[in-house]
């Protein structure tokens, strides 16, 4: 791969004696649209927390932009363009939704690129109608959009979604999945870290599978589908 | 309301304290004005840290009893004037501040606040010891003929005005600026903030700083105040509980909490002494704060929020 | 020239000191270390523990011993109904850091403030069989007044070990730290345990109170002294390890005592925020820490 966006050079993560990463390596490239999938407790979230900068690593590198991150907080990373929503929302509490997108904005978003304003986000979204409101008036759907809007808000290159989905209905998952495919056509590069699997086949160009801290197998959807050893990894021998 | 008005607002005041000044009014209230006032510039500057970032300060008696014997030290040393003491406790306080944060503030604000605790015995130990401001016996300290106004009493009171009016703007203006979005993002979710770029350490460690040099310069003139310090009446567990208790009394959020807080609780506990003893009016405070915690965190002007909101 | 005689005996004295300051540290091992709850008043029960020594001491001629094992009860029922305050006001509302701190601070000083209203500001102490006397090993000597105090804190932690590791309910409270989730399957009411949990922590602060006012004399400002203490030896110890925290103890008073003989009794309160900024600058997960 020439130039990829982001390079994961062997990185390893220890927490006390439990080794979550063993030495993992992944390049993506700009504009890809990557899956990361794996069986509970494999380390996706982990991996993610090391590329995000909220966890250190034991060993490794990361690259992005060819530029190594690797001891860069987490705040730098966001500025240079790399953002990620989390599993469970984790919304401003005491703030609108309208100011819970401007602190990305401000922080991070303003000073990096051009793009689109606080409240296009949320209409693209569907929360503007919203605006003004707590989070704690939204429902379950609304606070993952309004994770995706936040992340959006901090005008990334590399968006990490941690499983947004998850306990969606089959209408909400469409509707997520949409948003995501229309970032990736403004250019942002996505990692989709999800456990449903339909979402993670449709809209993967390229899936990465993790099991106990390794990478186990990658390929198109099609070919992961029939690879034995990611059988193996979510079924047991 | 635009920041040219509350400047307004704020100049307004201190005029009227010198109006105050010059009525010559019963000493006393002179006296108690000058415990009220200075209970703003401490509960404010607590709430920089406490309310606007989360992270409570316990020890609040050091910084404030670093600002008065920075004073004593100066004084001593240099016979230094009034707006020098008053500079120089605040950059010292300011600077326990920075120390203490970036000893302890990447860990979880649980360690902050003990060791911010700790901090408090420990310095009143090192001070105790320390002859040249005068140790465990105390210090007195014989004022000059007062310059320009009628009575030390005065001229303290309307220092205080004036300190009270600084420290309140500056609160006010932080709190409204990007600094005080980013802090109140890391008071919510403080993981969160940093993964939406907000320097959360930086952030905290200007807070903290901040908030100590407030509580310094609210110590600086205190050896004026009393004549006599010592070290128990400077690290007094009081101020400890009126820094907390005042803004979680007025609300924590905004900067009008701790000045609502510290008028309401200030002028209560100034009646209170005269009235029944000292002990009995702190436990009523330390009962009127754990009330409020359990069950009206936002204080009074969380309370009206919600009111307005029906 | 420090002389020998001097260091082993102030060495053996802090070793003796640890014990009973394991004592002490055992509730907030507990409820810091594997119940997450900050209970900064912890040092204030223990005082109070002391006080109800001395009461039933003056008025009764108890041995404060006694007094402390009589207590554990009422103490226990104290604890618990604070947990179930604290639980109610902020755990379950998910808003513990601020509040549940500030909440704590409030107590301890409820505590102390009544205290002094009701047992003013002069010293109290204790009188029973043991205080006065002392043995001699070695050309070493070692006063009854810290001896037993620090046997019986030995006696509390292996009780509280054993507690956690051999019975249902102790286990439960290490599983409570760990995984909810699992605890409710297992059909125990993770609340519930907390509340046990959190009511020993406070009942092993009677004790410790009784033993406190053996060692020496105190005024209701004494918590003070021991909030540092206290927070040192759970952090250097590493939070709720139960042998952590004794060796912790154990470091703690040895260094105590030593600063003491060498430069003066009002250094040692400087020595546990010494260790505590220390062991927060280069270890925070404790010696011992998960």
């Amino acid at each position: 791969m020439a130039d990829p966006l982001l390079e994961i050079d062997s990185i390893t993560k220890r927490f006390g004696g439990f080794l979550a990463l063993d030495r993992v390596s992944l390049r993506i490239r700009a504009g890809e649209r990557l899956g990361l999938i794996g069986p509970n407790g494999s380390g996706k979230t982990t991996l993610i927390n090391c590329v995000s900068g909220a966890l250190p690593t034991d060993a490794g590198r990361i690259l992005f932009e060819g530029r190594d991150v690797t001891r860069l907080p987490a705040h730098r990373r966001t500025r240079l363009g790399i953002v990620r929503s989390f599993q469970i929302p984790k919304p401003f509490a005491s703030m609108t939704v309208l100011e819970n997108l401007g602190i990305p904005l401000e922080y991070a978003g303003l000073a990096r690129a051009h793009g689109a304003g606080a409240m296009e986000i949320l209409t693209m979204i569907g929360l503007d109608a919203k605006a003004h409101l707590r989070p704690s008036g939204l429902t379950q759907i609304e606070m993952r959009k309004l994770e995706l809007a936040r992340a959006m808000a901090a005008r990334p290159k590399l968006l990490i979604s941690d499983e947004a989905m998850a306990g969606l209905s089959s209408a909400e998952v469409d509707d997520i999945l949409a948003i995501l495919f229309r970032l990736n056509e403004q250019g942002i590069t996505i990692i989709m870290i999800e456990h449903i699997m339909r979402a993670v086949m449709r809209f993967s160009e390229r899936v990465v599978v993790l099991d106990a801290g390794n990478r186990i197998a990658e390929g198109t959807p099609a070919e992961i589908v029939r690879n034995p050893a990611v059988e193996r990894a979510y079924l047991g021998e | 309301m635009k920041t040219r008005g509350a400047l307004a607002v704020g100049v307004a005041v201190i005029g009227l304290g010198l109006a105050l000044a010059g009525l010559g009014v019963n000493p006393y209230v002179y006296f108690a004005g000058y415990v009220v006032l200075q209970y703003v510039v401490i509960a404010t500057a607590w709430n920089v840290l406490g309310g606007y970032a989360g992270y409570v300060n316990f020890g609040t008696p050091a910084f404030f009893a670093l600002g008065a014997y920075t004073s004593i030290f100066l004084i001593e040393a240099l016979r230094a004037p009034l707006p020098v003491l008053i500079l120089s406790g605040g950059l010292v306080a300011a600077l326990l501040g920075l120390g203490i944060g970036y000893l302890t503030l990447r860990l979880k604000g649980v360690f902050f606040s003990i060791a911010t605790f700790a901090l408090s015995v420990v310095l009143q130990t090192l001070i105790i010891n320390w002859e040249y401001v005068g140790g465990a016996k105390g210090y007195t300290l014989i004022r000059p003929p007062v310059p320009f106004f009628r009575s030390w009493g005065v001229l303290l009171f309307t220092l205080m005005v004036a300190l009270a009016v600084v420290t309140v703007l500056v609160a006010r203006t932080i709190e409204r600026s990007w600094i005080g979005r980013g802090l109140a993002a890391l008071r919510d979710d403080e993981d969160a903030a940093e993964c939406m770029g907000v320097p959360t350490l930086r952030l905290k460690l200007f807070a903290t700083t901040l908030s100590g040099f407030f509580l310094g310069v609210a110590g600086a003139p205190f050896p004026y105040y009393v004549t006599y310090v010592e070290p128990s009446s400077a690290f007094d567990l009081n101020y400890a509980v009126n820094a907390l208790a005042m803004p979680m009394i007025g609300g924590t959020t905004t900067w009008l909490g701790p000045v609502i807080g510290a008028v309401l609780l200030g002028t209560a506990q100034q009646v209170a002494t005269v009235t029944i003893s000292s002990e009995l009016n702190l436990l009523i405070v330390g009962v009127v704060l754990v009330l409020f915690v359990v069950l009206a965190p936002e204080g009074l002007t969380g309370l009206v929020r919600k009111l307005r909101r029906r | 020239m420090i002389s020998w005689d001097l260091v082993a005996n102030a060495v053996v004295a802090g070793i003796l000191l640890g014990g009973f300051y394991a004592a002490v540290s055992l509730g907030v091992s507990l409820t810091f270390g594997l119940l997450d709850v900050v209970n900064i008043a912890h040092p204030a029960f223990v005082i109070l523990g002391a006080y109800a020594a001395y009461m039933m001491n003056s008025t009764l001629g108890l041995d404060p011993i006694l007094t402390g094992v009589l207590f554990t009860p009422l103490f226990y029922a104290i604890g618990a109904g604070v947990y179930r305050i604290y639980y109610a006001s902020f755990e379950r509302r998910g808003e513990e850091s601020l509040r549940g701190l500030v909440f704590f601070f409030g107590v301890l000083f409820i505590i102390e403030v009544a205290l002094s209203l009701t047992y003013g500001v002069d010293y109290r102490l204790v009188e029973a069989v043991y205080i006065g006397k002392s043995i001699e090993l070695g050309g070493i000597g070692i006063a009854f007044r810290l001896l037993v105090p620090c046997v019986v804190g030995l006696l509390m932690t292996l009780a509280l070990y054993l507690f956690l590791s051999r019975t249902f309910y102790g286990r439960a409270v290490m599983g409570v730290s760990q995984d909810q989730v699992a605890l409710r399957l297992m059909g125990a009411d993770p609340v519930r345990i907390k509340t046990i949990a959190f009511g020993i922590g406070i009942a092993a602060a009677s004790l410790s109170g009784a033993l406190l006012i053996t060692i020496a004399p105190v005024v209701p400002s004494t918590d003070r002294d021991y909030i540092g203490r206290v927070f040192a030896i759970a952090v250097l110890g590493g939070l709720g390890s139960i042998g952590g925290t004794l060796v912790a103890s154990i470091i703690l008073g040895v260094a105590e005592s030593l600063m003491a003989t060498l430069f003066g009794p009002s250094w040692s309160l400087a020595v546990s925020f010494g260790i505590l900024l220390l062991a927060l600058a280069v270890r925070p997960a404790g010696l011992f820490g998960r």
